[in-house]
């Protein structure tokens, strides 16, 4: 694959071009030196890709759903509510919880690089990470709703949050009609990656 | 002047593209590039502001070029030689690579679960007392650039310089990017949640009650 470095002087530009080959490289040189254990990517990846997801985010929404004193908590000191489900760590060291009403609906971004609740959804979506996403929902949040599929009633204010600092915002989305009765677990069934973010609304029963 | 990552607001991006749940890597080395950052971090030679100026250093042109995980990489690799961990040559496969030094500080599998699990909090208690509370009107500093490091990192988006905001919260006092980037010290101040009305940022807001929320520092910030 031809490859033209505009910039010579990074020492990433003496890495193969090809992006597969250049972590492989990478991987290779720091394994040879001493600096990566092979096994200890592999614990990362299997972290993320089999034991932290949105399933942790939704059930701390179904929870808030279900129980007022558990809601009232979790809007006053998110970080230390889900610490006591055990949903901590990297990149959710500082938590907020900012829930959805008829009259305020939030959605999260980050427009500097793309800082994301991972303890509580995981890795960030292709589309979080986008520069369409990064420079849009800022100024046009209620045009990149629409790609969503979602269309807010006109007396609906929109508040973006832009995650410039480290702290993390996860977004309670209302509860839907129809889902009375519903235990936990059927509850957060309904709550989508999306409707965490805000960029989607929970799941109709 | 801003570099190439300071996007919002901008125009021309095109549409966003929802996808299913499920997908969380686009490519078989993406968790490996993931991993491996993760990985090097855990060696202690740079924090989060380090790594997050690495690759807002990057060229415009590879910025705009690379995917996500390709500038994680290219940070990586540029902080490794910048800080003495690898050399030009053995990044080039130029040199047999040397053992490091370092070695001693390889994250093993068994300690993946705590470091990820410790995290890397931003919470410092502070000499600096909070200027503003919740209900105050603000404005933050006109040009959004690092007042003590010409070029240097910071987290004031353009797009939010010089408006005119109310605090919404205090979070606490936190690590400042603008000096921990750069070596200088985590200096540690008060950090708030503005609120900006969206007709304060854009010419055309899409509603009048649409607002933008930044968390911003206490010197990001002057009363009215």
């Amino acid at each position: 694959m031809p490859h033209d470095h505009s910039d010579h002087d990074h020492p990433h530009a003496l890495l193969p071009p090809e992006p597969a080959l250049r972590v492989k490289a990478l991987e290779t040189l720091l394994t040879r030196k001493g600096l990566i254990d092979p096994a200890a990517l592999d614990e990362i990846i299997d972290t993320y890709e089999n034991r932290i997801g949105p399933r942790n985010g939704a059930e701390v929404v179904a929870r808030a759903w279900s129980d007022p004193d558990f809601r009232a908590a979790l809007l006053e000191d998110a970080t230390a509510v889900v610490a006591e489900m055990g949903f901590f760590g990297r990149q959710g060291e500082h938590m907020v919880a900012v829930e959805n009403t008829d009259e305020l609906h939030n959605i999260v971004v980050c427009t500097l690089c793309s800082c994301y609740p991972w303890p509580l959804l995981g890795i960030p979506p292709g589309w979080y990470k986008s520069d369409a996403y990064r420079a849009r929902v800022v100024r046009e949040p209620r045009k990149v709703l629409a790609e969503f599929g979602v269309e807010l009633p006109e007396e609906t204010a929109v508040r973006v949050w832009d995650s410039t600092a480290e702290v993390r915002y996860l977004v309670i989305p209302q509860r839907p009609a129809g889902s009375e009765g519903l235990d936990v677990d059927a509850l957060s069934d309904l709550v989508t990656r999306d409707s965490m973010i805000g960029t989607g609304l929970a799941k109709a029963p | 002047m801003t570099r190439v990552h300071d996007m919002g607001g901008r125009f021309g991006d095109g549409t966003v593209t929802p996808e299913d749940e499920d997908v969380i890597f686009h490519a078989d080395w993406h968790p490996r590039a993931l991993a491996l950052t993760l990985a090097t971090g855990a060696l202690g030679k740079w924090n989060i502001d380090v790594s997050r100026h690495a690759r807002e250093c990057l060229s415009p042109t590879d910025y705009a070029r690379f995917s996500y995980y390709e500038k994680w990489i290219a940070g990586v690799a540029d902080m490794l030689v910048a800080r003495g961990v690898v050399t030009r040559e053995e990044l080039a496969g130029m040199a047999d690579p040397t053992s490091s030094p370092l070695a001693e500080k390889t994250l093993k599998a068994q300690q993946v679960a705590g470091v990820l699990a410790r995290g890397g909090p931003a919470d410092r208690p502070s000499d600096i007392v909070p200027l503003f509370a919740p209900g105050d009107g603000v404005v933050t500093r006109k040009q959004p650039e690092n007042t003590i490091v010409p070029g240097g990192h910071t987290r004031l988006p353009a797009y939010a310089a010089g408006a005119k905001g109310r605090v919404l919260r205090l979070h606490g006092t936190h690590v400042l990017p603008d000096s921990n980037a750069h070596d200088l010290g985590e200096a540690p101040e008060p950090l708030y949640a503005v609120a900006f009305p969206a007709s304060e940022l854009w010419a055309h807001p899409e509603h009048p009650r649409d607002e933008v929320v930044l968390d911003l520092w206490q010197s990001y910030l002057e009363a009215p």
